[in-house]
C-alpha cells in the first residue's frame, strides 16, 4: 500500500509539472518528486542499512544479482563460484579487484552516492551496476 | 561476417568438414587438410600425424594453445602432465618443426609462478624457439605486464609483433585487452596501424600467417567469442593470395574459409569448452568429461607450407587416439 501511496504521489507531481503553473511552483514540485524518485529507487528488497554486507554471486559468467541499489556505507562482498576467474572492475575505475578463483573474494564498501557500473575483465560481457542511494 | 558457424548455409562444406574431423578425432586418426581456393580437399589419413604430402622444402611448424598452466580443478587436475604429453609427441616427430606457436591462455590467473613454469615446461620443446601471444587469462591483474616479463619475444615491450620464416611472414596479434564494458575485445586502434604499417612491407604474394588469441570472426558473440574489430584486419588481408589466421580461446576445433582468408580455431592443451552457445550450457566454462575422454578432446596442430602452393596443411591430432 506505501508503495501505491507513493506511486500516486508522484502521479500527482506528473499532474501539476504537466500543468506548469509557473516557475516557482515547478521548481518546488519537482524537487519534491526528485525526493520521492529517490525514496522509491531505494524500495526493492535488496535495499540495506549501512552498515550491512551483501554477498552477491558470480555465478555461471553473470553477476547476481546484475543490478542492485543500496544506501552509502554499503559494503558489497562478490564470491565467485564458477571455476573459471573472473574480476570485478568498475567502469570509472574506482575499484578493481585482482584476479578471483573459485570461492575467492572481494569487497568494496560504497560510501557516496551515485551509479557504478561495472564488468569483469577477463570476459567484458559480464556487466553489473551498483545503486548507492541515501534512505 | 557470420555469427555462427553452423547458421549460414553458404557453410556447408565447413560443416561436413568439422564433423569428419570429429571422427577423425574420435576414431583416432588425423586428417590431413589442404585448403584451396576456398575449397577444403582431404589428402588422405594417416595414423602417425605425418603429412602424406611431405616436401622437402615445406616449412612445418606446430600450434599449442591454451595451457592454462596454473588451472586444477576436475575439469583437468593435470594440465602440466597434458602439456608434457604434447611436448613428448611434438619432441618426437619425424621431421622437427621450425618452431612452436603457442596462440594464447598460457597460464590460468596470470600469477608469475604460472608464467614461470609455463616458460619452463615449454622450454623441454626441442625447437629453435616458441612463439606465443597473450591470452585473457595471461592479462588478468595488469594487462601484458606481468606477461611480457616471461614473453617479450622481440624486446619491444609490445605484446604484438612480427616476424619471416622461410618466405612467410607471420604476424602475432593481441586482441585480449582492448573492449568496452558489455563489448567483444578488439584490437584497437594503435594494433590496426601498427598492422597497416607492417603489412604495408609485404608483397601480397607472400603468404602470411597471422596468431590471436580470440577468433578474428564472431563464432557467439553472447559469450566475447569474437573480435570487435576483426572486419578491419581482415579487410587488410584481402589483397594478399594465402592467409591464414590461427586462433585458441574456444578449445575446439572450428575454421571458416572467407575468400582467400582460412580462419582456424584448436584444440586447448588443458580442458574442452561447450560448443559456441551450446543449449543447456548457458556459459563458456570448462566442461568435465569422464577421465578416459579427456585426452580426446585435447590436442595440437601441425601446419605446412609449401612454397609456391597458396593452401596450408593441417592436421590436428588429439592426445590420446
Amino acid at each position: 500500500m506505501k508503495y501505491a501511496h507513493l506511486a500516486q504521489r508522484v502521479r500527482e507531481c506528473r499532474s501539476l509539472l504537466s500543468q506548469n503553473r509557473g516557475f516557482r511552483i515547478v521548481t518546488v514540485v519537482a524537487a519534491a518528486c526528485a525526493a520521492l524518485l529517490a525514496v522509491t529507487a531505494l524500495v526493492p528488497a535488496s535495499a540495506a542499512s549501512p552498515q550491512a554486507a551483501i554477498d552477491l554471486g558470480i555465478r555461471q559468467f553473470a553477476f547476481a544479482p546484475q543490478e542492485i541499489t543500496v544506501a552509502p556505507g554499503t559494503k558489497i562482498v562478490w564470491i565467485n563460484h564458477d571455476e573459471a576467474p573472473h574480476t570485478v572492475v568498475s567502469n570509472d575505475k574506482s575499484f578493481a579487484s585482482k584476479g578471483l578463483d573459485t570461492d575467492d573474494k572481494f569487497e568494496h564498501t560504497f560510501e557516496r552516492e551515485g551509479d557504478f557500473g561495472y564488468i569483469c575483465s577477463v570476459h567484458p560481457f559480464m556487466t553489473g551496476v551498483v545503486h548507492v542511494r541515501k534512505q | 561476417m557470420n555469427t555462427h558457424p553452423l547458421s549460414n548455409d553458404s557453410e556447408h562444406r565447413i560443416t561436413r568438414r568439422q564433423a569428419l574431423g570429429c571422427l577423425a578425432h574420435w576414431m583416432g586418426a588425423a586428417v590431413v587438410w589442404t585448403l584451396a581456393g576456398g575449397v577444403p580437399r582431404a589428402l588422405g589419413t594417416t595414423s602417425t600425424g605425418t603429412p602424406m604430402t611431405a616436401e622437402a622444402n615445406a616449412l612445418t611448424f606446430v600450434q599449442i594453445s591454451d595451457t592454462h598452466i596454473g588451472f586444477r580443478k576436475a575439469a583437468n587436475p593435470d594440465v602440466v602432465g597434458s602439456l608434457r604429453r604434447a611436448i613428448a609427441e611434438i619432441n618426437g616427430m619425424p621431421q622437427p618443426p621450425a618452431f612452436v606457436v603457442h596462440t594464447g591462455d598460457v597460464s590460468h590467473l596470470s600469477k608469475p609462478e604460472e608464467f614461470g613454469e609455463a616458460r619452463e615446461l615449454l622450454r623441454e620443446l626441442r625447437v629453435d624457439r616458441v612463439h606465443t601471444v597473450p591470452g585473457e587469462h595471461d592479462t588478468i591483474d595488469d594487462g601484458v605486464t606481468g606477461y611480457l616479463k616471461f614473453f617479450d619475444h622481440d624486446g619491444n615491450g609490445r605484446s604484438w609483433y612480427s616476424f619471416d620464416q622461410s618466405g612467410v611472414h607471420f604476424i602475432g596479434l593481441n586482441n585480449v585487452l582492448n573492449f568496452k564494458a558489455g563489448t567483444m575485445a578488439s584490437l584497437g586502434d594503435e594494433q590496426i596501424a601498427w598492422l597497416t604499417r607492417d603489412l604495408a612491407q609485404v608483397r601480397h604474394s607472400t603468404p602470411i600467417v597471422m596468431l590471436a588469441h580470440i577468433p578474428l570472426w564472431t563464432l557467439w558473440e553472447p559469450w566475447g567469442w569474437g573480435t570487435a574489430d576483426a572486419a578491419q584486419a581482415l579487410a587488410l588481408l584481402r589483397p594478399f593470395g594465402s592467409v591464414t589466421v590461427l586462433n585458441g580461446h574456444i578449445h575446439q576445433v572450428l575454421q571458416k574459409v572467407e575468400g582467400n582468408v582460412a580462419l582456424h580455431t584448436a584444440m586447448s592443451l588443458a580442458y574442452p569448452l561447450p560448443a559456441p552457445g551450446q543449449a543447456g550450457i548457458g556459459e563458456p566454462g570448462p566442461v568435465t568429461v569422464p577421465a578416459d575422454q579427456l585426452g580426446k578432446l585435447l590436442g595440437t596442430r601441425q601446419v605446412t607450407v609449401v612454397p609456391g602452393r597458396h593452401d596450408l596443411a593441417l592436421i590436428d591430432t588429439p592426445l590420446v587416439t
